[in-house]
């Protein structure tokens, strides 16, 4: 797992004696966002979304390296989901901006990319793993046409390679090849969730977006997917944004990790360091509400 | 035998055609059925021709009934064929239903309000028993009262309370018309309306019927239902001042439907809209459940229903559309069909192969 | 002709509106131009597209030939060809190589068109994805982003499941490699015949109310892969009256154990070899 260079600091209230960053700054105590380091692949700053009188997101940033793992934790209402949809384009933010970095290396404000700019990147340097891969996957569709779908979506043109590439990727994702042509309708929660991320990943994305992508499996097959991802993320360089409220997820794939609560974030740094020393009392209290195995 | 290409099209044709003349005047020995008995004795036939056909022209209406033997869609087509030879000249002015003169006014939300619950000529209380003595005595006149009486709106007596959604602002932009312009969406409610009020009144039953079974919509009330003469008014451009140019019966109705309220909007009575031509109940009253359906996603509720739809419900609504296409399967499909055929047996015979081989190994 | 009625039928404002339509549509090869179809005397369904788009091209000058299965004489296209008869009394043809206008439902005719033609073909359904996607909104956005990955699923899901594509009518194709077009149900083996052709191609859907065309000379390639390319197919027989081996073939069945005979569609070739085959007889 890659570990990401030191993070630069908000101005404002200062960190405590364990070395990572504590909470956000006040308002009052606030000063000019952080500048942009010159090499994430996804940064975010000042991001504010309100639903009516509820604060979703408030002043939230972000920022992700190339290859690295970022969890973003927080019970439900916390905003995590949110902040998700926001980093990924599929929702406008009220204030703040999301800037990514394209394979060139040039940065581009998110939300003002025009539509088909924003459809073209989801379907080619970017996934999304959906909570429910129901949601994603088409399930009238063979399993091969499934994972096919981003290449043919690409311009690939040659059905032998296609379906080779389809074969390659249901082996990497441990369903057995002979499958290929079954319908999804056929195959188990955990298949289908590993069948989404076939398709997800079979354009090598750079970064993916990944929603709660153990939720409403068995504990067993929770297992095994994570396991899964850990090993195709970190043999493929992939920079990930995983939302989730399993913080035993969090430590098994995440290089760092942000806490949120209510639209807030409240704690962020390494995982390992966070989770072992928690200094945020929301924090703590999630630490220590994990089962321990 | 010999085969010949098949001529004779035409001659089948003009067989078919003088057939069909002699079928639909029946029994020489029967009396001819004249447009004006049609008109005066079938008139809720003609009242459904000319909101379907999209043009109020009673003798018109009652003409095309003959001509189709009493298919009334086929007889909507017809009007609708001769309606796009019509030049336009003018929009009229919106017209003041509030100020119509009332055959028939009902309102199912209070017992007794200004202007009183007017039955007028109603199937409603009828029993429905065949009566085998129709043509013994003629019934008498009705006798319209000489200064007929105000029957303001219920919507008045709500609206004042705030109760009830207002009236949308009136605008100046020009309403859509579909019968110039394509459907497009998303559709505006005008457009939407327009629709519904040319569509096909069982379509409109059906999907109305839905909302109440389930399919989405919430507890309808019958706000008002009114029945009369409204007055048509234009402003040519030549005179610059609006004039009468007559009346048309309409029938309207409003629906009542209970709204929550959101975080945003505190709760009110929300509102169906139906209005077509003629003495037609069913017809607008369908149309003012499907309308308010359709406001379900505008209105922030969930939208899952067929009536919701608002796609699937302008794009079935239209019965001359919709039995263009239905009947077309009747029109000679050999040509698709023959490649349809050689398909499937190139499959079978590809699939025995398979299966032979391997049964050889 | 029919007095009362303004030169085939529609009024001129409506013929201007139209040829606007089609005019777009000819700037933009494939690309479906929505227009306000009206209510003409036939059934929508019946070819009131094709009808209108003939009617705004359509001049005293013109030579008309209508068709329906390749055939002049099925009752739908005697229909028609008699509406524009009583309508703007043009001159009217059974002869391919005599017509200035063709209109036609469900087949190309076999002889190579010319660039002082039109053909205009009958549409019932202007989506090419349709199936796949039954909603108009989604749709319109997959068009306007160029986003055909569905399409060439369903292709992939065919070969997989029948060696083969299974689509044998309404082929779908890509015009001046920009837009996805629905060619009309004629016969896949057909397409070959859009591609490039010099007369220009118009295709008017009534009902769904969408004009689109293909300007001559433009690409028109039917969907594919590289590996499994797209293949013209038709009966492997000749025709029973005029012998060709090349041209689209009916089936007829001739008597009821079931005997049947293969005879070309388009009734004006086949009527057009025999003569000639006749003529080299007699010679």
């Amino acid at each position: 797992m890659t570990v990401s260079p030191h993070l630069p600091l908000p101005s404002g209230e200062g960190r405590g004696e364990g070395g990572h960053a504590l909470t956000q700054p006040s308002p009052e105590g606030r000063g000019l966002a952080p500048p942009l380091p010159p090499d994430t692949l996804l940064s975010a700053r000042g991001l504010s979304l309100r639903f009516g009188p509820i604060t979703a997101l408030d002043a939230v940033d972000a920022d992700l390296w190339p290859g690295e793992v970022l969890a973003i934790v927080g019970e439900s209402g916390s905003g995590k989901t949110t902040l998700l949809n926001v980093l990924s384009g599929r929702l406008r933010p009220d204030a703040g901006t999301v800037s990514y970095r394209d394979p060139a290396g040039d940065l581009h404000d998110l939300h003002q990319m025009p539509a088909p700019a924003l459809r073209a990147l989801h379907r080619s340097d970017w996934g999304f793993v959906h909570q429910n891969p129901r949601d994603s996957l088409r399930m009238r569709v063979s399993a091969g046409g499934n994972v096919g779908e981003r290449l043919m979506a690409a311009g690939s043109r040659h059905y032998g390679s296609i379906r080779a590439a389809a074969i390659d990727w249901l082996q990497q994702v441990e369903i057995e090849p002979s499958r290929i042509d079954d319908m999804p309708s056929t195959f188990s929660g955990g298949m289908l969730q590993r069948l989404q991320i076939a398709r997800t990943l079979v354009t090598h994305p750079r970064l993916v977006f990944m929603d709660e992508p153990t939720g409403g499996l068995d504990v067993s097959v929770q297992a095994r997917l994570l396991d899964l991802i850990r090993t195709l993320v970190a043999r493929l360089g992939i920079a990930v944004v995983l939302v989730t409220h399993d913080i035993a997820a969090a430590r098994l794939l995440a290089g760092r990790i942000m806490v949120m609560q209510g639209g807030r974030v409240v704690e962020q740094g390494l995982t390992d360091q966070v989770l072992d020393d928690p200094q945020h009392p929301y924090t703590q209290l999630l630490v220590s509400s994990v089962l321990q195995a | 035998m010999a085969y010949v290409a098949v001529k004779g099209g035409e001659r089948a044709i003009a067989a078919a055609h003088a057939w069909l003349a002699s079928a639909r005047r029946g029994e020489p020995s029967v009396p001819l059925l004249q447009p004006a008995q049609i008109e005066q004795q079938l008139g809720r036939a003609v009242d459904r021709v000319m909101g379907e056909g999209s043009l109020y022209d009673r003798e018109l209406a009652a003409l095309a009934i003959q001509q189709a033997q009493g298919d009334l869609i086929e007889a909507a087509f017809l009007l609708r064929a001769y309606r796009t030879t019509l030049p336009r000249f003018l929009h009229t002015e919106p017209v003041e239903t509030a100020e119509m003169l009332v055959l028939r006014r009902i309102s199912a939300i209070f017992k007794d309000l200004p202007g009183g619950q007017v039955l007028g000529p109603t199937y409603d209380y009828t029993h429905r028993l065949l009566d085998f003595g129709q043509e013994e005595t003629p019934p008498p006149p009705h006798e319209a009262p000489a200064e007929p009486a105000p029957v303001p709106p219920v919507f008045g007596i709500l609206g004042r309370e705030d109760l009830v959604e207002p009236d949308p602002p009136r605008t100046e932009e020009a309403p859509g018309d579909l019968t110039r312009e394509p459907l497009a969406f998303p559709a505006a409610r005008d457009v939407r309306l327009q629709a519904l009020a040319r569509g096909d009144e069982g379509f409109l039953l059906a999907m109305g019927y839905s909302t109440q079974r389930g399919w989405g919509g919430t507890h309808p009330f019958v706000g008002e239902l009114r029945v009369g003469e409204a007055e048509v008014v234009v402003t040519p451009p030549e005179l610059g001042f609006p004039i009468s140019i007559g009346d048309l019966v309409l029938t309207e109705c409003q629906m009542v439907n209970q709204f929550g309220g959101s975080k945003q909007a505190p709760p009110q009575f929300t509102r169906g809209y139906g209005l077509c031509f003629g003495h037609a109940e069913r017809r607008a009253m369908g149309m003012s459940l499907v309308d308010r359906a359709m406001r379900a996603e505008e209105l922030g509720e969930a939208v899952g229903a067929p009536a919701q739809n608002v796609e699937f419900v302008l794009y079935h609504s239209d019965n001359v559309e919709a039995t263009g296409f239905v009947e077309h399967l009747k029109l000679p499909h050999y040509v698709d069909f023959q490649s349809e055929l050689e398909t499937v047996r190139r499959m079978r015979r590809d699939a025995q192969a398979a299966q032979q081989q391997e049964a050889a190994e | 002709m029919n007095a009362g009625y303004n030169f085939a039928y529609l009024d001129e404002q409506t013929k201007r509106m139209i040829r606007r339509a089609i005019l777009k549509g000819v700037a933009i090869p494939g690309h479906q131009v929505p227009f306000g179809s009206r209510e003409m005397p036939l059934p929508y369904g019946w070819g009131t597209g094709g009808i209108q788009v003939t009617a705004s091209v359509l001049g005293p000058d013109d030579v008309l030939k209508v068709i329906d299965q390749g055939a002049d004489d099925t009752t739908n296209a005697v229909s028609i060809r008699r509406f524009f008869g009583r309508t703007a009394g043009v001159r009217t043809t059974t002869r391919t190589q005599e017509a200035t206008i063709i209109q036609t439902r469900h087949r190309i005719p076999e002889a190579k068109l010319r660039e002082d033609q039109i053909i205009v073909y009958q549409v019932p359904q202007p989506e090419p994805m349709v199936r796949l996607e039954p909603s108009r909104a989604e749709t319109k956005r997959m068009h306007a982003l160029a986003e055909y990955g569905l399409m060439h699923v369903k292709l992939y899901e065919d070969i997989t499941r029948y060696g083969h594509f299974a689509t044998s009518y309404d082929y779908p194709v890509m015009v001046n490699g920009r837009y996805l077009m629905a060619p009309s149900p004629i016969p896949a083996f057909d397409n070959p015949k859009l591609h490039r052709m010099p007369a220009l191609q118009l295709f008017g859907a009534g009902r769904e109310k969408r004009i689109y065309a293909v300007p001559p000379y433009t690409d028109v390639r039917s969907l594919d892969f590289e590996d499994h390319a797209f293949q013209p197919r038709r009966a492997p027989h000749a025709c029973a009256l005029c012998g060709s081996r090349s041209s689209y073939l009916d089936e007829v069945v001739t008597d009821d154990r079931g005997t049947r005979m293969f005879v070309c569609s388009d009734t004006d070739y086949c009527a057009e070899r025999v003569a000639e085959g006749q003529k080299e007889a007699a010679e």
